[in-house]
């Protein structure tokens, strides 16, 4: 854009002087005043979300206390319908929520920045253009296919063998303690790295990509090898970047509900090994929701209000990080 | 600068001279390019595998009895989604409806009003609801239509307010970038021959901007087609076909595929393979319809 010959000022509104007919002289306020509307449509959507959810959730927060509600681990549900009667402590779920999604990133980020790297810097030229356009297309497949395919092929022919082999050699380790079911924390946590994959990985080379070539031509001027300049030119500039795509991910991850649904085994317990069975905040809703008592669907209110908490807390904070690391190093972030 | 001669300063080693160390450089290179194409061969293996396996195991199954004919016990075989399919296009078409024409006078109200604390806020939480947990906004509309306000029950409308809920900031925010595109010449030639401001938008930045509009909203629907929480949440689902507007609960394929592939007989799951493939082929059709549009428009105009 700054490339191009002079630009045009930005238009300023016509003056309305004595040239212009009075003809449809309401229409440009009434347009405007529409547009408006609708742009506050978002604002009074969140706003409502927030008070709805929350005023829905209230009673239990009321009963169990807020903190009562996160770190309880009991979950039994009463079938009142007035009333809050059952005991409702989250942390099972926010505890599966974390372990998935901690999973998925440690799997998913340094993939993606690896990716991304060979993507924009290695690739044969005639095949880093499908290849990126592949892994553009692979984030758009919705998740219940993921979830699909990671239940009835990936788990049975993939994922079991390897976790019995894990069991095996590892199994005095408390994270890897048998008994393998094949559902739980850790097929649920890499299947969500596969789904997470194609986003973060997509950002992570927007931001590469724009990296200006000059200081790359420099550094390799200076006689630096290409991973020298990966490593101590490209890495540090786009470093915001990849903040913002582990955050994004990290945001995608906790949300994700029916991929995880499938594959976590879908217990209320919870516990250290990997193995083990048990449910994230996003899952347990979608699995109990259906049947659940109108007392019940208070609670799982309850939890969507703290998984909204938690996601946008990761969100807020990815923008302000990438704001602020933009403004420092001057790259074009996300 | 004054002592610079044309002799080399004493230490310099010519270009074809390695330095000390540079064997161990070079190392470090070429296992730096090992690794980081094993990464993305490793990366691409489950990719290659899903769409590998979703192709294998439902190309068998999809047929023209799949889209018209309901679905059997999950224990019996043949039959199909029709309901799901009937659904699905029943709340998509609902949910365009809602979100693309408001998705994009938000972006006109942020690009052709803006800036000002009100745009800024506005797009600001547009970013932030592209965050917001699906299963989150299924619970949203629940709370709000299901339950409140009358209690509506589940169906077909407040199925396709949730997917509309979901879809409303992916067309704001491509919208705004594709009318951000269009330059000001036009807007002040237009005013130049005299027409008001939202003649401007509507007869010369539209238009000027529709193939990113729709590649922008393409995009979006192929995200709406395959959600499955919010639906659950609020069609909640059904084998039948259901015509209803409102009121009785309403199938979709994403919830037929989910609730067959949960369930242990081999009918179902082929069904449910079936439907992958339908789900996989629709979004992929949809993406690649909607980059090649978008392609197509930024060459053209260059």
């Amino acid at each position: 854009m700054s490339t191009e010959a002079p630009e045009a000022p930005a238009p300023e509104e016509p003056r309305r002087g004595t040239l212009r007919s009075s003809k449809g002289r309401m229409a440009d306020p009434l347009f405007k005043w529409a547009v408006t509307a609708c742009g506050t449509i978002v604002l009074v959507l969140l706003a409502l979300m927030v008070l709805r959810t929350t005023s829905e959730a209230w009673p239990v927060f009321a009963k169990e206390g807020f903190f009562g509600f996160l770190f309880g681990d009991e979950w039994t549900s009463g079938g009142s319908r007035s009333e809050i009667t059952g005991t409702y402590g989250a942390w099972p779920f926010i505890y599966g929520t974390l372990v998935t999604s901690t999973i998925a990133i440690v799997i998913a980020l340094p993939l993606a920045i690896m990716v991304a790297f060979y993507l924009t810097h290695l690739a044969p030229r005639r095949l880093a253009k499908p290849l990126s356009y592949t892994v553009e297309l692979l984030a758009a497949v919705p998740s219940v296919i993921f979830g699909l395919w990671g239940l009835h092929w990936f788990l049975p022919n993939v994922l079991r063998p390897f976790f019995e082999l894990l069991e095996g050699v590892l199994g005095w380790f408390f994270l890897f303690e048998g008994p393998v079911r094949g559902v739980g924390y850790l097929a649920a946590g890499i299947v969500l790295a596969i789904m997470i994959l194609p986003i973060m990985t997509a950002i992570i080379r927007e931001v590469i990509v724009v990296h200006p070539i000059d200081q790359r031509m420099a550094a390799y001027a200076l006689g630096s090898t290409r991973w020298e300049v990966l490593r101590h030119v490209v890495l540090p500039a786009s470093f915001s970047g990849i903040v913002a795509a582990a955050m994004l991910g990290l945001g995608r991850a906790l949300g994700e509900t029916i991929a995880v649904l499938m594959l976590i085994g879908g217990s209320q317990a919870w516990g250290a090994s990997l193995f083990g069975t048990g449910s994230s905040m996003a899952s347990h809703i979608a699995a109990t929701f259906g049947e659940a008592s109108p007392e019940a669907r208070t609670a799982l209110m309850a939890i969507g209000v703290a998984l909204f908490l938690v996601t946008m807390i990761v969100n807020i904070l990815a923008r302000v990080i990438v704001w602020r690391l933009g403004r420092m190093t001057g790259d074009a972030a996300v | 600068m004054s002592t610079m001669t044309s002799t080399p300063p004493s230490k310099h080693v010519p270009l074809n001279h390695r330095a000390p160390g540079s064997s161990f450089r070079r190392f470090k290179d070429r296992s730096a390019t090992v690794v980081l194409t094993a990464a993305m061969v490793i990366a691409m293996i489950p990719l290659v595998l899903i769409v590998f396996e979703v192709t294998r195991r439902g190309i068998g199954v999809v047929n023209l009895d799949f889209i018209t004919q309901t679905e059997p016990p999950p224990r019996r075989e043949g039959g199909g989604y029709a309901a799901g399919f009937f659904g699905t296009l029943y709340i998509m078409a609902l949910a365009v409806v809602m979100s693309i024409p408001f998705g994009i006078a938000t972006a006109v109200y942020i690009v052709e009003y803006g800036p000002n604390r009100m745009t800024s806020a506005i797009r600001f939480f547009t970013d932030v609801m592209t965050g917001i947990p699906s299963i989150f906004v299924g619970l949203f509309v629940y709370g709000l239509l299901v339950i409140g306000w009358g209690g509506m029950g589940f169906g077909t409308f407040v199925g396709a307010v949730a997917i509309a809920v979901m879809m409303l900031p992916i067309v704001t925010r491509s919208a705004e970038e594709m009318l951000r595109l269009v330059p000001n010449e036009m807007r002040n030639a237009s005013y130049g021959l005299g027409a008001r401001k939202w003649q401007t938008i509507v007869h010369t930045v539209l238009p000027a901007a529709a193939p990113g509009l729709t590649t922008g909203s393409m995009l979006a629907i192929a995200r709406g087609i395959g959600e499955t929480a919010p639906l659950l949440l609020t069609a909640f689902g059904s084998g039948l076909v259901v015509t209803a507007f409102q009121g009785s609960a309403q199938g979709a394929v994403p919830i037929q595929l989910y609730r067959g592939a949960a369930q242990p007989f081999e009918a179902g799951v082929d069904r449910a393979w079936g439907a992958a493939l339908c789900l996989f082929v629709l979004v992929l059709a949809f993406t690649v319809v909607a980059r090649w549009i978008g392609s197509k428009a930024s060459t053209g105009s260059h």
